[in-house]
């Protein structure tokens, strides 16, 4: 199998994708999480698909569980991707809850949109970043430039397989 | 790994490593600052002006014996009444558990499941069609609930079992039924308009001031949150001094211009036509009239009695007002040209110059206020109701949300220094904003919008109609008047009444407080002006 070289520019680029993502995950867990008022109980109850699981997870008794579930990733996601460890696994999980977000209110042509500040058929923003951590999985950095250099200085990754 | 290799780290790699950390740093840094100053904004905005959204105390003990009520007239309204008051018929709550399995947002049937129980019985119906009767002996009859009915309504209210009244009947039967209720002191709840005309008003305030009974009037939108925090916010004269205040109607649909269906099993035979009549001028038998009676002045009171009523006494009972001055009304039949008399589009324009809800600037420079009440059957775009002050503009519905005034006295300082933005919000009170509610039709959005389907207490959705009814008949066990008493129920009939004489007859009606009258004007009878079935009198 042919293996392609990730340059270190692309590694630079890889790595300003990663942090800006993380600077997102964990700006809008500590907004959540400093604001007392905040729940999902409302983006949860108005889920367009998927309602009875939505709606099962706006419960009382559930959506406690739900909203510091959700800050917590948020931050841990965040954190994780800014300071370049455990990426896959913070990847796949910011993954995760961002499919989440997109399947309790999907930019079909039909779907209100509420809140949305631009225009979006089937592809939006949730699904972009979605998207833009999966190239992470692939091409991780932080090996490059993270924490991961202390904890994996034998496997730097300047080469992937493909 | 080897300790020897790790002691190898650049100067370089170590940078590499730990590069990240001041930048969660500052993330955490720009989130907490964020949400600190603003906090701390909203808490010195809300500290400044100090509106407390609190509900009240609930109404006292529902214990004691059962109450004993006699419903008369188990039509539409008729039968949400028992619904908030724990009897809904057996076909509604099988419709409901269906609709709420389609849709399960549709929170309609948990809202009567989980409704308080009020102890009462259900002991004797009235109604003069059979269906409606035979439904309402069907539902309710049970061991602990004996039901019977009565072909007259004047046999129910002297009937030993029956210890208060319901009316839910065509207007033209309110105050009959009313009165005769009180003179047998059987606590009365009637729905609004309270009466039908001007001398039956009189009457009827005459037999409630004689009655030891409880009286209350159907304007369920006294129990909503949003209405009782307004009043915090006039008592606390936020927004200053009221000039304008604008109600409005906005319906589209069938069932809100009254096209309501026609029972299949409808016919002269199950119909008591002579006792539906009543006082209202002879016709001949007609299904449409029966059904659909709110589209005729014989029976009904237009946009005037049947809806210009909840707004007035929305806004009533916030601002405590009265009766206006003068009412001048205009509008026509425009868009439902079906046979009916009353108009389907409907502005009312009432005077209140003696009126003042203080202000904030130098003394004497403000007085008078204008309550204008515009209508249509025709269209439903949305529009609010506002109460337009010089400092503020609040937006008033079942949530609630104050704008600043560009032209404030009272804010100046905080515009300027930017603390606040005129025109946008600086209060807002909506107990929905985490509750999404499955709505049946553009009616039901239309009264929800309007405090008077349902409010909020402890976060939990009620009926505001089953809080209205709790209230009343905690007044007839522990004591006690009613928000919706009969001062209250006085003046929303005699404003009704001058708004529908005043498009009828094409001039202004005017009232003399001094001697409690309206004022008369040569060569009209206003009664006979008010009960003529066309649509204009010359």
């Amino acid at each position: 199998m042919e293996r392609m070289q990730v340059s270190t520019k692309a590694l630079t680029a890889l790595t300003v994708l990663r942090i800006f993502i993380g600077w997102h995950f964990l700006y809008e867990g500590i907004l959540k999480l400093f604001n007392p008022n905040w729940t999902a109980k409302g983006y949860l109850i108005s889920a367009e698909l998927f309602t009875g699981f939505y709606e099962w997870l706006s419960t009382d008794s559930m959506i406690g569980i739900v909203d510091s579930a959700n800050i917590i990733i948020l931050i841990a996601v965040g954190t994780a991707l800014i300071l370049g460890i455990f990426e896959r696994s913070a990847v796949v999980l910011g993954i995760a809850l961002l499919l989440m977000y997109y399947a309790a209110h999907p930019a079909f042509m039909s779907s209100p949109q509420l809140g949305a500040e631009g225009n979006y058929w089937i592809i939006n923003k949730n699904l972009i970043e979605a998207a833009a951590l999966a190239v992470l999985y692939q091409l991780p950095s932080s090996s490059f430039f993270g924490l991961e250099v202390f904890r994996k200085k034998n496997k730097t990754l300047k080469s992937v397989e493909l | 790994m080897s300790e020897k290799r790790k002691l190898t780290w650049t100067r370089r790699e170590v940078l590499k490593g730990i590069a990240g950390a001041p930048l969660v740093g500052a993330v955490l840094w720009g989130g907490a600052t964020k949400t600190k100053q603003k906090a701390k904004e909203e808490e010195q905005l809300l500290e400044a002006l100090n509106i407390k959204a609190v509900a009240p105390p609930p109404s006292g003990s529902m214990s004691g014996d059962p109450l004993r009520i006699g419903i008369i007239g188990f039509g539409i309204r008729g039968k949400q009444l028992c619904r908030a008051l724990g009897f809904a018929q057996t076909s509604w709550i099988k419709e409901q558990a269906e609709a709420a399995q389609i849709d399960p947002l549709n929170k309609q049937l948990q809202t009567f499941l989980e409704q308080e129980n009020l102890n009462v019985q259900i002991t004797a119906v009235c109604d003069v069609f059979d269906a409606h009767a035979e439904d309402a002996l069907a539902s309710f009859n049970s061991n602990e609930n004996k039901i019977k009915r009565y072909k007259n309504f004047q046999e129910l209210i002297e009937a030993p079992e029956v210890d208060a009244v319901l009316i839910a009947t065509p207007d033209h039967w309110h105050a009959p039924m009313a009165i005769a209720a009180l003179q047998a002191n059987k606590h009365v709840y009637v729905e609004k308009p309270m009466t039908h005309n001007i001398a039956e008003t009189y009457q009827l305030k005459d037999a409630a001031a004689e009655s030891s009974a409880v009286f209350a009037v159907g304007h369920q939108h006294r129990q909503t949150q949003s209405f009782l925090t307004a009043q915090d916010v006039i008592q606390k004269n936020i927004l200053g001094h009221i000039s304008l205040i604008q109600a409005n109607t906005n319906r589209n649909d069938d069932n809100g211009a009254w096209q309501y269906q026609i029972h299949p099993r409808a016919n002269p035979n199950s119909i008591d036509w002579k006792q539906f009549i009543g006082n209202a001028p002879f016709t001949e038998f007609n299904l449409e009239h029966f059904f659909r009676w709110r589209k005729w002045w014989a029976y009904g009171s237009g946009l005037s009695g049947d809806l210009l009523s909840h707004d007035y006494d929305r806004i009533n009972c916030v601002l405590k007002m009265g009766i206006p001055s003068s009412v001048s009304s205009s509008g026509g039949i425009y868009t439902h040209r079906d046979g009916r008399n009353v108009p389907d589009v409907f502005q009312a324009n009432m005077e209140f110059p003696g009126f003042s809800t203080g202000g904030s600037q130098e003394a004497g420079k403000e007085l008078g206020m204008t309550l204008v009440y515009s209508a249509t059957l025709g269209n439903n775009y949305g529009r609010k109701t506002l109460l337009m002050g010089h400092d503020a503009t609040m937006e008033l519905g079942n949530s609630l949300t104050i704008f600043a005034d560009h032209g404030s006295t009272r804010f100046q300082k905080e515009i300027e220094q930017g603390k606040m933005k005129p025109g946008s919000e600086i209060y807002s009170y909506d107990p929905t904003a985490q509750e999404v509610d499955g709505m049946s039709s553009a009616t039901t959005q239309y009264f929800a919008d309007k405090g008077l389907l349902w409010t909020y207490r402890d976060g939990k959705r009620v009926d505001s109609t089953h809080l209205h009814l709790r209230e009343w008949l905690s007044c007839i066990r522990n004591g006690g008047t009613p928000s919706c008493d009969i001062k209250a129920g006085f003046e929303e009939a005699v404003t009704s009444h001058m708004a529908g004489l005043s498009y009828k007859l094409g001039r202004r009606i005017d009232w003399d407080d001094t001697t409690q009258q309206l004022v008369p004007i040569r060569g009209i009878d206003f009664d006979e002006a008010l009960l003529a079935n066309v649509e204009k009198v010359s």
